[in-house]
């Protein structure tokens, strides 16, 4: 059959069919989150989001989150942990990362190993352990428990992911700077550093973000609502839909997603180079 | 050479000497300064094991004697963390006997040996710089990985749940019984199965078809005559800039069966367009709804990821491929089949497993979205419960089942390392360049 259907038009069914695709996919992209968010800016007791512009618009939900409920002090926990996990685990990875890509040492090949397999064990699912942790330290309600977890959580991947995208920088540029009396903080610092930068990036935008989005050990081991985090904060306003804080939880959702959007969109085209890097290299 | 006479056995007596006693191998071999390192270590450990150590393997074995008085879980602890010194003493002693056997091999063959402090202050700077930077690494792995896991390895042979609690009752080992409950007992066996079941369902479901939509959308995206590309690109990236538990609850609110935008807006929308005709459905309260709810919702989010990575794959295959095939008369469907989708494989298929065991694991979406819920399959767990969900209620709940849930974890890690281990090991990321 498909003999019969001429070229140009053949074309133009192609045209008609993709361009379909592409605006339902936005349409089914843009409408849950173009609801969440104009829900924020709407008069009134909300217990469901809708489409609807013939409301009246009001910031007053954004006063009101600040007033009356504890969701800057939740803001203010999310950023210090995500702040502090951030700095420990790009530095940590960092040098672990650098050190596996450009030095030949006893044992490398083991602890790599090592590192692969780490990553694979699915720590969240430890929560027994974690909680029996807490105890003993003295940690359950507290924040830098969590930062710690955080932390470490993320270090074998991410340490594998610097390794591999550290190995992407010619070893010519080391051997250079070795001839031209370059120590190993020289040559770590001012020679390869500077060309890793849009992979550091990512790494810091990846261990900020997780503690804005990570749910499960903060809701375990957070129990006092002045400790909460974003996460776990938000939640209480809509898991029970009759107690219409639906608006507030737009509005808090506004202040952590756009910023966060920004800051990804920014990094965007780094993601896929960071994860590819090693495969494309066959 | 008369070194040789003098060095002959040497290679021997180094392994033996430092087997018998840290150290003393390296004596033998002059070298005083690695000697006295090693043999502090062993000193410190055998110190340590006075000190703490022995009560302290002997509280892991009894757990305890008196209620009340001794603690189980601080004796488990103490005794997880023994457990660690003594591997990392072991390791300590293999390299030991590992280094007194290379220096006295390297002196066999007449090689000059170190044994100046400066130089061997100079060596350890330099040999040692590797170790350094990776410390802190080898740390917090330590701390937040392998001591939570092995911490979770020995709960899961013990009865440590709502019945047991220190310090006013004892935990106890009892051998395989969890793990006789998980796959024997029929309470605990029927909730497990029919947890593992839709674990696997929602597993394959929700990130195949990530990775389809993820897929198809890249490919139609990369068609050369598209208009306004970077908009779409910028849409479809979306739902993954946005964090994911926000969309989830918004998802969850319009879900909601009588009040959700869904049943209110978006099905009586499409019962205006011609040849369709949809009642209200129970997104929320019928577990089968609520399952596709699940998996529509995972593809949403998940896409755009496979998205970005296909689209960066499509655009490093060189148009030639594609000249050829098309001289050679391969038409569209063919060239997709063996050019784009082999070269998207070769790339992307690591990262293609990591998305499904991630899914797996993929606590966020079941419990944000309904609590696990609707309804009850069991020993706690809801519907639409996955493993990893039923572990967080098995623990948090009003009579927590610690012991099963570390067992269900133990469970958990084994089928995600493994498939993880035959994927890497199949696509030859073991192999490293070196």
């Amino acid at each position: 059959m498909k003999k019969h259907i001429s070229p140009k038009s053949s074309r133009f069914i192609r045209i008609i069919f993709t361009y379909f695709y592409l605006i339902l996919l936005s349409v089914m992209i843009i409408y849950p989150l173009l609801i969440t968010a104009s829900s924020a800016f709407k008069k009134g007791n909300l217990t469901a989001f809708d489409l609807n512009f013939q409301a009246d618009w009001t910031l007053e939900h954004f006063r009101r989150l600040f007033t009356e409920t504890l969701y800057g002090e939740w803001y203010f926990n999310t950023l210090m942990i995500a702040i502090v996990a951030m700095i420990v685990q790009v530095s940590v990875v960092t040098l672990a990362g650098y050190t596996y890509s450009r030095y030949r040492f006893v044992g490398r090949q083991k602890s790599l190993m090592f590192f692969l397999v780490m990553q694979m064990v699915p720590t969240t699912a430890a929560l027994t352990a974690f909680y029996v942790m807490a105890l003993l330290l003295g940690a359950l309600d507290h924040g830098w428990f969590l930062t710690f977890l955080y932390i470490g959580g993320g270090i074998p991947m991410n340490t594998w992911l610097m390794k591999r995208y550290f190995d992407t920088v010619p070893l010519d540029l080391d051997e250079s700077a070795k001839l031209d009396g370059a120590g190993h903080f020289r040559i770590f610092w001012q020679i390869v550093l500077p060309l890793v930068k849009p992979m550091i990036a990512v790494q810091a935008l990846w261990a900020f973000m997780t503690p804005f989005g990570e749910y499960m050990l903060a809701r375990f081991l957070l129990r006092s609502p002045e400790n909460y985090t974003v996460a776990i904060g938000l939640q209480t306003f809509i898991n029970n839909p009759l107690e219409q804080k639906v608006a507030l939880f737009a509005a808090g959702a506004i202040l952590i997603a756009v910023p966060i959007s920004i800051l990804f969109f920014l990094l965007q085209k780094y993601f896929v180079s960071g994860l590819t890097a090693g495969g494309t290299k066959g | 050479m008369e070194v040789d006479e003098n060095n002959k056995k040497s290679m021997k007596i180094a392994t033996f000497l430092s087997i018998i006693l840290p150290g003393s191998g390296q004596f033998y071999n002059k070298q005083p300064f690695k000697g006295t390192l090693f043999l502090a270590l062993f000193l410190l450990f055998v110190l340590e094991m006075i000190q703490f150590g022995y009560r302290a393997l002997i509280g892991l074995v009894t757990l305890g004697i008196t209620p009340g008085e001794d603690h189980s879980l601080f004796l488990l602890i103490e005794g997880s963390i023994q457990v660690l010194i003594i591997v990392i003493f072991l390791i300590f002693y293999f390299i030991n006997i590992y280094d007194a056997r290379r220096v006295a091999t390297l002196a066999e063959k007449g090689i000059p040996i170190n044994n100046s402090v400066k130089q061997i202050l100079v060596n350890v700077y330099q040999n040692g710089f590797p170790y350094l930077l990776t410390f802190p690494a080898y740390v917090a792995m330590i701390f937040t990985i392998l001591f939570p896991v092995l911490v979770t390895i020995f709960t899961a042979f013990t009865n440590y749940d709502f019945y047991h609690i220190p310090p006013a009752n004892l935990v106890d080992w009892v051998g395989f019984d969890n793990f006789f409950n998980i796959f024997v007992l029929s309470s605990y066996r029927d909730t497990f199965i029919s947890v593992l079941t839709w674990t696997m369902i929602w597993t394959i479901a929700a990130t195949t078809l990530q990775i389809v939509i993820g897929m198809i959308t890249a490919v139609v995206l990369n068609q050369k005559f598209i208009k306004g590309k970077r908009i779409f690109g910028v849409i479809f990236l979306l739902p993954w800039a946005v964090p994911a538990f926000i969309t989830i609850m918004s998802f969850s609110n319009m879900f909601n069966d009588s009040i959700g935008a869904i049943n209110t807006q978006v099905i009586p929308f499409l019962n205006h367009l011609p040849f369709i005709d949809i009642e209200a459905i129970s997104w929320k309260t019928d577990p089968f709804w609520t399952k596709v709810a699940i998996i529509l919702v995972q593809g949403w989010l998940g896409f755009p990821f496979i998205y970005v990575l296909v689209s960066g794959i499509l655009q490093s295959i060189p148009e030639d491929l594609y000249e050829a095939a098309k001289i050679d008369g391969a038409n569209a469907f063919q060239r997709f089949k063996t050019i784009t989708l082999p070269s998207i494989f070769a790339i992307a298929t690591p990262i293609f497993v990591t998305q499904y065991t991630g899914n797996f694991n993929n606590f966020t979406m079941i419990y944000l979205f309904n609590e696990g819920g609707p309804g009850s399959v069991g020993a706690g767990a809801g519907s639409t419960d996955i493993l990893i969900s039923w572990i967080y209620k098995l623990t948090t709940g009003t009579s927590p089942q610690y012991s099963i849930a570390a067992t269900v974890t133990l469970v958990i890690s084994i089928i995600v390392i493994g498939i993880s281990l035959i994927v890497f090991k199949r696509t030859k990321a073991f192999e490293m360049e070196d």
